[in-house]
């Protein structure tokens, strides 16, 4: 058997969900070889070479593969993919948007945000905002996966020596173009990698309040998160939602801050180790999953918690 | 232009399901069906396209049970102008899904397709990706801005740092996200007028297209169930527990 892991990167660095869907990579076993599709990637495919367990690096550096344009990457991936038992990308915005399209390209079904590998044809993920874990069977030539990042422990990003190659194949498609992008800038860690997240909801009340949680989670080393109702009230940007149709997190500590915790926000923080909830509504459902609870008002609670961290 | 709408019956949003004891699936006996809600973003987008007079004609579509004529009914109440059920009783795979698209796209040659990002029981995410490589159209998914200008669509996306912009040749497909729009509420009277409008019913040997699968669902376990911890009575006594006890800070 042989992997084809596509790797997760900005052209200049490689993603740490590249390092996770490694690991699934590994669970499943064989030659692992990773695609550095991109422009001016010859950095990241040197850190891609790296990472513990991988054999190869393909890298295809066009300027058509410069911002994902799934229309470009995915000829590129199916093309690749054939020679391949299974094709794996992480479970990002990115990796939802192109995989699916080589799937389709290769004639095969696409399962995605496995957490578990049970054997190389069959895989674990959950449905219905994770209230269940379907177990299935993939009997297609390429077997191509989108792997959930907190399903797998990350691989050491160091101790490889893989080859690398380059590739020639793929350019642009002529059917989409790049406009611009507006990307959240912060000196805090990325939400899905850090290890400790605390998030807010309604309870915020505006995005002004959020500076509460952002001095917090500056003396934690923690990512701010946000629940659906806060991003949909305006309070805070889209990139900062946890919950079912947001980012999936399991940090070792996570603090929900006036978040009531409706089963789609539940489905997207539930695999945290320990979960903090301060609600002043007893009875909110989030009560239900908290490790520790706190009953009181978070615009007392969350000043004194960060004094007292 | 015409406009294709995909929608899928799904239980509904509130719906907290149960594992079947068999672990053959989940419970939908006696559950509240609805239309999948990123479906109900896709249909207002549509709707407003045609209040703008940049679509002329909706045409909506769903792959389903009968009863999905249910949703296709809401679909026409809020405005799209008439619907295809492809009905097949079995729970078809995206792959499948997108198949059976491709074939209404070739007969209904619209220049705008738009379905819902993810459905909100399978949580596959694929379809509309899936419907754009079979029918070598450009893609904008989980989009949170749609506009139409000549021979283009500009789709801002809501992707992982942010928000990234996109121009796609049309015909393309576009799979909404959250924060596209709020969808309306159809009215009483339009209830009633959806009533008259046609809805074709197709099935998948009659579009020619084969629903076999690769995938085969072997169980369905309810996840490991996460008890209520302890509520502590004070910020100090969190912070103690925290260090102490979770050992986590």
């Amino acid at each position: 058997m042989s992997i084809l892991v596509i790797a997760e990167h900005t052209n200049s660095e490689l993603a740490p969900a590249t390092l996770n869907t490694v690991a699934a990579a590994q669970a499943i076993g064989g030659d692992i070889h990773v695609l550095v599709a991109g422009q001016n990637v010859s950095a990241t495919a040197e850190a891609a070479a790296k990472i513990a367990g991988v054999a190869k690096v393909l890298v295809a550096d066009n300027a058509a593969f410069a911002h994902q344009l799934p229309e470009n990457v995915a000829p590129l991936v199916a093309e690749l993919g054939k020679a391949y038992s299974h094709v794996l990308a992480a479970a990002t915005s990115n990796g939802k948007n192109i995989l699916p399209r080589v799937a389709a390209q290769l004639d095969v079904d696409q399962i995605s945000e496995i957490v578990a590998v049970e054997s190389p044809d069959t895989f674990k993920r959950p449905i219905y905002a994770g209230n269940a874990i379907a177990t299935v069977q993939s009997s297609a030539a390429v077997k191509v996966i989108t792997v959930r990042a907190t399903g797998f422990d990350a691989v050491a990003a160091e101790g490889g020596s893989a080859a690398i190659e380059n590739v020639s194949a793929g350019g642009d498609a002529g059917k989409s173009a790049f406009v611009g992008e507006e990307l959240a800038k912060s000196d805090r860690p990325e939400l899905t990698a850090a290890k400790i997240v605390v998030s807010g909801g309604r309870g915020m009340q505006n995005g002004d309040n959020f500076k509460h949680l952002y001095t917090l989670a500056d003396k934690l080393g923690a990512a701010v998160g946000a629940s659906r109702a806060a991003v949909d009230a305006g309070f805070v940007p889209n990139d900062m939602q946890v919950g079912q149709t947001g980012k999936i997190v399991a940090p070792q500590l996570y603090i929900a801050v006036g978040i009531s915790g409706a089963i789609q926000h539940l489905a997207g923080m539930k695999d945290s180790k320990v979960i903090v909830a301060i609600n002043k509504d007893e009875e909110a459902p989030i009560f239900q999953v908290a490790d520790y609870g706190l009953v009181a008002d978070l615009f007392e609670a969350v000043p004194e918690l960060e004094k007292l961290v | 232009m015409k406009v294709l709408v995909a929608v899928k019956r799904v239980v509904d949003y509130n719906v907290k399901v149960r594992v079947k004891p068999d672990n053959s699936g989940v419970d939908l006996a006696n559950v509240k069906m609805s239309m999948n809600p990123f479906c109900e973003i896709a249909v207002e987008e549509a709707v407003r396209l045609k209040e703008k007079g940049v679509a002329s004609e909706i045409v909506v579509v769903s792959i389903g049970p009968t009863q999905a004529q249910e949703q296709l009914r809401t679909a026409l109440a809020l405005g799209a102008d008439r619907a295809i059920l492809v009905e097949s009783a079995d729970e078809l795979n995206s792959l499948a899904v997108a198949k059976l698209l491709k074939a209404v796209v070739d007969k209904e040659q619209p220049q705008l397709v738009i379905l819902g990002k993810q459905a909100i029981d399978s949580d596959n995410n694929q379809t509309g990706q899936m419907l754009a490589a079979l029918t070598g159209y450009a893609q904008g998914t989980f989009a949170s801005k749609v506009e139409v200008s000549g021979d283009k669509v500009n789709v801002t996306r809501e992707i992982d740092g942010g928000l990234q912009t996109v121009a796609l040749n049309l015909p393309a497909i576009v799979t909404t996200d959250l924060r596209l729009n709020e969808p309306r509420y159809a009215s009483l009277p339009n209830i009633m007028k959806a009533k008259k409008k046609p809805l074709e019913t197709l099935t998948p040997d009659a579009l020619g297209v084969s629903t076999a699968s690769t995938v085969k669902t072997l169980k369905v376990e309810a996840p490991a169930a996460r008890g209520a911890g302890i509520k502590v009575k004070s910020v100090a006594e969190l912070v103690e527990k925290l260090k102490t006890e979770a050992k986590v800070i």
